[in-house]
């Protein structure tokens, strides 16, 4: 019998496990996934928990629910894997052996790595929204908001869900917009990037939809601190950005215990082979989801569609043959630009984010690059797609390979 | 892209300014490209700036802030002081690489 070992039961691991079980027969494999709780969240619904547009019960579930039958889920944290001896152990001293390893622990947000972030007003005038937790809280904060400088803000790339912040940004003005409250407000967008977003094209046409809303961007800005005193953002070249509710992206970091195994770069992450997704150093490791260092936007879609490449890599790679499938780092992201619209980006390694429709050549409904009424239905129907398609490993009939079919390349 | 002579040498730069091919570059070159952004490269710069070459060569991309701060031990502000204003981009700048990507 060999053994399969997922650290991590997310968006990821979860296809792979899912996915994997029916590849794999029963007799020959046992398959164990491995999570802290039992707590799945859907987290693109967090971007729309502070706007009171998703309900909270609509983005939790219990990850065994999601689990195939034949998978084993052990709860528990990892405190460290030991490529030689082909060893997970947990921190309450448990070990789990294996033949073949995937990390899909993901990326998390660490506010305790930006002096000042973490205090008093953590949660309250310095909010966020990439936790369950943190979401809620901001519910409750732009509730009460009445007015005065709102500042959105961005730590340091990479992050998961690039687009979320400039979203948030977009709806905000849309929810404030609803209030009365829009020319109470100042709107701010803070990020160390030198424009709206890290593709040429894309951050051309975000800029633009900022600038026609009114929302200010203050670029090249590598925040050292937070003055939750004077409600200051404070950069390492000195310039301050005030605020009366802050909305920051903390730094987000691999899991610690790939750190404390030796095998991440400086923000935790697996190197691995960009088109397998093999660990550089070790051959019976892979890496799926945002915990690798592939050059790609860490995102749910790039999740989905790696799986697809890796499953199949996976079974010639464990019978000894060659691996012949390649992962293009193919990234499909729906942006929310608020007023019920929003724009899709689709784009890969080597291609800028097209300009055309999705996923059908000429004929859509979606359009890429161009904000749309459709784009905007299909990011909210994806909820219903994530929990009963995509994670159970069903085919939801989306090609892994980018397609240039019926898109242009923006000029 | 065009082609710019800096220090007596021809090389092919992207609008920005940047090089567009790393083994065109020379520490001669590197002292020159400093001096155009307003730079007299010390010591410590040319740690920092051999440290951003090494790398490029192992790995094929252009460290970023934090990886030039983790690995050579020198703290962010240290950074900011040497390269004042975008340190990211000068360094690379100096050394005749692209410049990071912000990531995707």
């Amino acid at each position: 019998m060999r053994s399969l070992v997922v650290l991590g039961a997310g968006t990821a691991g979860t296809m792979v496990v899912n996915k994997l079980r029916h590849r794999l027969p029963t007799s020959e494999w046992r398959i164990t996934v491995v999570d802290r709780d039992d707590l799945h969240d859907y987290q693109p619904g967090y971007l729309f928990l502070p706007f009171g547009l998703i309900e909270p019960e609509q983005v939790r579930r219990s990850r065994h629910t999601l689990i195939a039958d034949g998978v084993e889920l052990v709860l528990g944290d990892v405190d460290r894997v030991d490529p030689e001896a082909r060893q997970a152990a947990l921190v309450d001293g448990r070990t789990i052996g294996y033949d073949e390893l995937v990390i899909a622990s993901g990326t998390s947000p660490r506010p305790d790595q930006t002096p000042g972030m973490l205090g008093p007003e953590w949660h309250r005038s310095v909010g966020e929204f990439y936790t369950y937790e943190g979401a809620l809280a901001l519910r409750r904060s732009l509730a009460g908001f009445t007015g005065g400088r709102l500042v959105v803000h961005v730590t340091e790339l990479p992050i998961k869900c690039p687009v979320a912040p400039l979203e948030f940004a977009f709806l905000a003005d849309d929810f404030l917009r609803r209030r009365g409250l829009r020319d109470r407000t100042e709107i701010v967008y803070v990020t160390p990037l030198d424009g709206a977003f890290t593709k040429p094209v894309a951050s051309r046409e975000l800029g633009h939809l900022l600038a026609d809303k009114g929302i200010t961007l203050e670029t090249d800005f590598m925040v050292e601190r937070i003055d939750q005193d004077r409600r200051a953002l404070v950069s390492y070249d000195e310039r301050e950005v005030s605020y009366d509710q802050l909305v920051t992206v903390p730094l987000n970091m691999g899991a610690d215990f790939v750190a404390r195994s030796g095998l991440g770069d400086e923000l935790n992450y697996v190197p691995v082979d960009k088109h397998t997704l093999l660990s550089s150093e070790h051959p019976s490791i892979f890496v799926l989801g945002d915990a690798s260092d592939i050059p790609t936007s860490k995102a749910g879609s790039v999740a989905h569609f790696s799986v697809e490449v890796f499953v199949d890599n996976f079974v010639e790679h464990v019978q000894g043959r060659p691996m012949t499938r390649r992962f293009d780092g193919h990234a499909n992201c729906f942006v929310e630009s608020g007023g019920g619209k929003a724009m899709l980006l689709d784009f890969n390694y080597d291609t800028e984010p097209l300009t055309g429709t999705f996923p059908l050549p000429h004929l859509g409904p979606m359009r890429l690059l161009k904000e749309s009424r459709a784009n905007h239905l299909g990011k909210l129907a994806f909820r219903h797609l994530y929990w009963n398609l995509l994670l159970p490993g069903r085919p939801l009939g989306l090609p892994a390979q980018m397609s240039m079919a019926g898109k242009v390349p923006a000029a | 892209m065009p082609i710019t002579t800096i220090a007596g040498h021809a090389v092919e730069v992207n609008d920005e300014g940047f090089l567009t091919r790393p083994e065109q570059w020379s520490e001669d070159l590197g002292r020159e490209l400093g001096r155009v952004i307003g730079i007299e490269l010390t010591d410590e710069h040319w740690r920092l700036v051999r440290f951003l070459r090494d790398d490029f060569a192992h790995h094929g991309e252009t460290a970023t802030l934090r990886r030039v701060s983790t690995q050579t031990g020198t703290p962010v502000k240290s950074l900011f002081d040497l390269f004042p204003g975008k340190p990211a981009k000068k360094m690379a700048y100096v050394a005749g690489l692209p410049k990071p990507k912000g990531c995707v």
